[in-house]
């Protein structure tokens, strides 16, 4: 029943609109499975609504997303999929080992899974600390270690590196890319662009349309740019002037 | 609806509590202080032994109504609601948790409520006294599931609150502890006639009258659950899991 060939998460002419605002105007694209994907957009490009339909939380206008062979939100696919907004959104007052254990008990999770996680989000020396007495940093690990503990096939992270250090930074995308050498999909959304080269693969998303969907390699040879950031200006530049 | 995780949800709602020690406090101090209070203004009449046991009824329904619908509203506006219902958890999951899990403290409150009343400020009933608790805490989960349900409509906690005089104060005046209902106006008496709370009224003072009440009080407390039951039932209409 499994199909390993076919896209983690297949978007077709995605339609959302937000008060007076069509934020993304008939968006399509597939998002291969066991990779890293960076969605990558300046702030109010539509980001977060993509993810957020791709998770089954956001109320659609038209068009069919497609997630791991089901439609987005159904009942089978709240287990495997995890999903990190970008506040943190877990229990200030409860500890992160209380956090973990309870969204690992909401998944099924095995018992082992809430210490591996803390160990994987390196939080084990704060297992017994008060969510809310952590700094933001930490805080939005315990966010990401709740979506982890389930083991989810597909990851969808909203700017999960915002706030972190650089070497919290290097560690998170050295654990994304051992999560996807594992089979997990990941899509992971960021407004910087320096992130670009740790993707696997990159969407460029701008006023709700994909700019580019390509290898960061491919990105930069297609547009002959040094680095994404001019990439994406390049791109830009062209739409405009077409 | 599955029994692991609305027992997981109302183990992390207690977890929670447990953290909030002068919430723990005030919900059990409170409602003492309060019935000593009264003992103690009507020292010497027949008045406490009237209103007490009704008022033991009174305050579980307004302290879960006020912490639920607070609490609710955080997990509304902290983003967890959302994260929840992305995960296998069923909207009656996560409000029969809730209503468990304030529950359990009601237990703990009614107990220790009614036996301040009972032997410390010498409240005289004639029915059972193991009822007054069991309407005590059927009263605490109605007040749990209002304020689950009004929760919903509260965008900020300063709403949250105003909730309680909009939706408790009108139910205390006309529950009929200062007017017996009825020698209310007709059309006030018909609007007692739906509010939860002079069911819960009037189980409390048959209880105090009679010493055969448990028929009566019955048929009381199993309208005030069923009220319970209808907000939790229009609460889950206000959980969405796809939001705009």
């Amino acid at each position: 029943m499994m199909n390993y060939e076919a896209p983690a998460v297949v978007v077709d002419g995605l339609r959302v609109i937000r008060g007076p605002l069509e934020v993304l105007p008939g968006i399509s694209l597939s998002v291969p499975r066991g990779q890293v994907v960076g969605l990558l957009g300046p702030s109010g490009s539509g980001k977060t609504t993509l993810l957020r339909s791709i998770v089954g939380v956001q109320v659609v206008a038209g068009g069919t997303v497609t997630v791991l062979g089901e439609p987005a939100g159904s009942p089978g696919l709240r287990s495997r999929v995890g999903y990190v907004t970008q506040d943190p959104s877990v229990y200030g007052d409860l500890t992160v080992r209380a956090n973990l254990t309870y969204f690992a008990a909401l998944v099924g999770a095995p018992r082992d899974a809430v210490e591996r996680t803390m160990e994987e989000v390196d939080l084990t020396a704060n297992a017994d600390s008060r969510v809310d007495r952590l700094s933001g940093g930490e805080r939005s690990r315990v966010s990401l270690g709740a979506a982890l503990v389930g083991s989810p096939e597909l990851l969808v992270l909203d700017e999960p590196t915002v706030g972190l250090d650089p070497v919290l930074r290097r560690d998170l995308w050295a654990m994304f890319h051992r999560l996807a050498g594992d089979g997990t999909t990941l899509l992971v959304s960021s407004h910087v662009m320096d992130e670009a080269t740790r993707c696997d693969r990159l969407m460029l998303l701008r006023e709700g349309h994909l700019l580019a969907d390509d290898t960061p390699d491919g990105l930069l040879a297609r547009t002959g740019a040094p680095d994404a950031e001019r990439a994406f200006l390049a791109l830009i530049e062209k739409e405009v002037a077409a | 609806m599955n029994p692991r995780l609305t027992l997981a949800t109302a183990r992390r709602v207690l977890l929670q509590v447990r953290a909030d020690p002068r919430t723990l406090g005030l919900l059990i101090v409170v409602p003492c202080v309060l019935i000593g209070l009264l003992a103690w203004i009507f020292n010497g009449t027949n008045v406490f032994d009237r209103v007490g046991a009704p008022l033991l009824g009174v305050f579980p329904f307004v302290v879960m109504f006020l912490v639920t619908s607070v609490t609710t509203l955080r997990e509304r506006s902290s983003g967890t609601l959302e994260r929840l219902l992305s995960t296998p958890l069923g909207k009656g999951d996560f409000l029969a948790g809730y209503a468990l899990a304030f529950g359990a403290l009601a237990v703990v409150q009614a107990l220790v409520a009614t036996g301040f009343a009972i032997w410390v400020c010498g409240l005289d009933v004639a029915g059972p006294r193991w009822l007054l608790v069991v309407v005590a805490v059927v009263d605490a989960v109605l007040g749990t599931a209002t304020g689950l349900f009004v929760s919903a409509f509260a965008r900020t906690e300063f709403q949250a609150v105003q909730f309680m005089p909009a939706f408790v104060l009108p139910q205390f005046l006309l529950c009929g502890l200062l007017v017996p209902r009825d020698g209310l106006p007709r059309a006030l008496e018909l609007a007692s006639d739906v509010l939860p709370l002079s069911y819960a009224v009037d189980a409390m003072r048959t209880l105090t009258a009679q010493v055969d009440a448990a028929g009566d009080v019955g048929r009381d407390v199993a309208i005030v659950a069923a009220f319970a039951v209808a907000a939790i039932a229009l609460g889950s209409l206000t959980l969405r899991r796809r939001t705009a």
